[in-house]
C-alpha cells in the first residue's frame, strides 16, 4: 500500500521542474570542477564540500515545500482506506527518492565519468544518507509545525545550525577545554551532527587523516578506517530513522 | 448505520465539541446545521479520521471506526476544497484512489458520466478551475459505491447544472439505502437532499429531527428561515 503511495508521489514530483533544476546544477557544478583541475582527487574535495552543504539545504527546503503544498492531499489520503503511518512514510520515501534519483544523475554521472574511484562513490553515498536524513528532518519540523512559515523557518534553523553553526560550537568546546583529554567527548560531539558524521565518513576512506582535522585524526586513531566508517554509517542510518520514527508517532496523533 | 457516542473534542483551550452524540441509519440524508463554529466540520474530520477526538467513539455497524482505517473503503468523502498534486492528471487521481482500495470493490461511474470526466481526463490537475476541481472531487467521492457518502459544502462553486446533477446523485444514492451526511450554508440547496437535521450548537446537540417533521410544527416555513429562527432563539437562550 505504500509503495502506492510512493509510486504517485515520486511521479508527481519528477513531473515538476524543480528537481530537474537540481539535477542539472549538480551535474553543470561536478563537471566544471573536473573540468578545472587536471586532478581529479582534488575535484573530489571540492565535490565533497558541494554535496555537504548543498544536499542538506535543498533537501530541507524541498521537503518543507513539499509538505505543506500536500497538506490538502495528504489530508485526502487520510480520509481513504489507510494508515496514517503509511501516509507520512509513502511521502518521505517518495520526496526522498526523487532527491536521490538527482544525486544519482547530477554528482553519480559525472564521478563515474571522469574518476570512478572507490572515493566518488563514497561521496556519493554520503550524500545519499544526508538527502535521506535531511528530508527525515525536514518532516519532523513541519509535522511539528502548523504554518508554512513557521515550517520553512525551522527548517532554515536546522541548516544553519548543522551547516554552519556546530562547527563553530564544536571549536569553541575544543578551544575552551584544549587542555584536556577531548577524544571521546569529540566522538560524541561528531555523532551529533549528520553532515560531520559524512564528512568524516568520506575523509577515513580518503585516508587522509593528516588533512582531516582534530575528528578524523582521533577517529582513525581509535578505530581504524575500517570501523571508523562503519560506525559513521551507522550512526548516519540513526540520524534517518530516528527523526522519521518521531515524526510518524507526531503525525499518527497530529489534527489535519 | 453510524454511531457515534460522546465525542469531546479541544483545541487548546477551545471546546469544539461538547460530549456530541448522534445516531444515523441508512437510508436518510442528514443534514449538519449550526452557526459558524458550531464544530460541523469538526464532527465530520471526527468521522473521517482526520481529527482525533479527545474522547468518545464512533461506529460504523457496530464496529470500530476511529481504530479501524480500512472501514473508511466504505465511506466516501467529498472535500470543501479539493487540492491535488500539481501534476497528476485526472485519471491518474481515479487510478491512485483505485489502488489504494481493496479491488473487488464496485466502481460507480455514472457521476463521472453526468460530469463528463473522460474529456479531461489528461489534464493536470492543477490546470482545471476551482469549479471543475469540485467535479472531480463529487465523482472521487461516488466512485468506489460507498455506503456512506459525506459531502462537505458540495455546492460551492458548482454551475446550477452541476448542482441539480449532484442532487439527483445523491438523492438516487439515498434511496438505494445509503447514509448520506451533509453540511452547506446554502440552506436552500439542502433542502432538496435532506430528509434529517442535525442541529448542533456550541459543539452539543441540540436535536436530531425529520425535515418532514419540523415543517409541520413550523406550519410549512423554508428550512432557511426556520433554522435561523432556531439559531437566534439558541442564541438568546445562552445569554439569558
Amino acid at each position: 500500500m505504500m509503495l502506492k503511495i510512493v509510486k504517485h508521489v515520486l511521479l508527481d514530483i519528477l513531473r515538476s521542474r524543480v528537481v530537474l533544476a537540481y539535477t542539472v546544477f549538480l551535474a553543470a557544478a561536478s563537471i566544471g570542477l573536473f573540468n578545472m583541475d587536471a586532478d581529479t582527487g582534488k575535484s573530489l574535495a571540492s565535490i565533497l564540500s558541494m554535496v555537504l552543504m548543498l544536499v542538506p539545504l535543498t533537501s530541507l527546503i524541498f521537503a518543507t515545500i513539499h509538505y505543506y503544498n500536500s497538506y490538502e492531499f495528504i489530508e485526502l489520503l487520510s480520509t481513504q482506506p489507510l494508515r496514517r503511518s503509511t501516509i507520512l512514510r509513502g511521502e518521505y520515501l517518495g520526496v526522498s527518492l526523487a532527491l536521490s534519483l538527482a544525486l544519482l544523475v547530477g554528482v553519480g554521472l559525472p564521478v563515474a565519468a571522469y574518476d570512478g574511484s572507490l572515493t566518488g562513490g563514497c561521496i556519493l553515498l554520503a550524500g545519499l544518507l544526508l538527502t535521506f536524513s535531511f528530508t527525515a528532518l525536514a518532516f519532523l519540523g513541519a509535522v511539528c509545525s502548523r504554518d508554512k512559515a513557521r515550517g520553512m523557518g525551522v527548517a532554515m534553523l536546522q541548516w544553519f545550525f548543522f551547516a554552519l553553526l556546530y562547527d563553530g560550537i564544536l571549536l569553541l568546546v575544543l578551544f575552551t577545554f584544549q587542555d584536556y583529554p577531548l577524544e571521546k567527548a569529540v566522538i560524541a560531539l561528531l555523532a551529533l551532527n549528520p553532515i560531520d558524521l559524512a564528512r568524516t565518513f568520506v575523509m577515513l576512506q580518503m585516508d587522509v587523516s593528516a588533512l582531516m582535522g582534530m575528528t578524523g585524526a582521533v577517529m582513525e586513531e581509535f578505530f581504524g578506517s575500517g570501523l571508523g566508517m562503519a560506525l559513521t554509517l551507522s550512526v548516519l542510518v540513526v540520524w534517518i530513522l530516528a527523526p522519521l520514527g518521531l515524526a510518524v508517532r507526531l503525525f499518527k496523533k497530529k489534527d489535519l | 448505520m453510524i454511531t457515534a457516542t460522546g465525542i469531546t473534542k479541544n483545541f487548546g483551550r477551545l471546546r469544539v465539541l461538547d460530549d456530541f452524540g448522534v445516531t444515523m441509519s441508512g437510508g436518510h440524508a442528514f443534514s449538519l446545521i449550526g452557526p459558524n463554529g458550531s464544530g460541523k466540520t469538526t464532527f465530520i474530520k471526527c468521522l473521517l479520521g482526520t481529527v482525533i477526538p479527545d474522547s468518545g467513539s464512533v461506529t460504523l455497524d457496530g464496529a470500530d471506526l476511529l481504530r479501524t482505517p480500512e472501514l473508511r473503503s466504505r465511506i466516501g468523502y467529498m472535500p470543501q476544497i479539493g487540492r491535488y498534486p500539481d501534476n497528476m492528471r485526472v485519471a491518474q487521481l481515479f487510478d491512485m484512489l483505485s489502488e489504494l482500495r481493496p479491488s473487488s470493490q464496485k466502481r460507480d461511474e455514472e457521476l463521472m458520466e453526468s460530469f463528463d470526466m473522460r474529456r479531461i481526463a489528461d489534464k493536470p490537475m492543477r490546470t482545471l478551475s476551482g469549479g471543475t476541481r469540485q467535479r472531480v472531487s463529487a465523482c472521487a467521492a461516488f466512485f468506489f459505491d460507498p455506503q456512506v457518502i459525506v459531502l462537505d459544502e458540495p455546492t460551492a462553486g458548482l454551475d446550477p447544472v452541476s448542482v441539480e446533477i449532484l442532487k439527483e446523485k445523491v438523492n438516487a444514492e439515498r434511496r438505494r439505502g445509503k447514509l448520506v451526511l451533509l453540511t452547506s450554508h446554502i440552506l436552500s440547496d439542502l433542502e432538496d437532499m435532506t430528509t434529517d437535521v442535525i442541529f448542533l450548537i456550541e459543539g452539543r446537540l441540540r436535536f436530531c429531527r425529520p425535515i418532514t417533521e419540523l415543517r409541520e410544527e413550523s406550519g410549512g416555513e423554508r428550512l432557511g428561515r426556520l433554522m435561523a429562527r432556531l439559531m437566534r432563539e439558541a442564541s438568546t437562550h445562552s445569554e439569558s
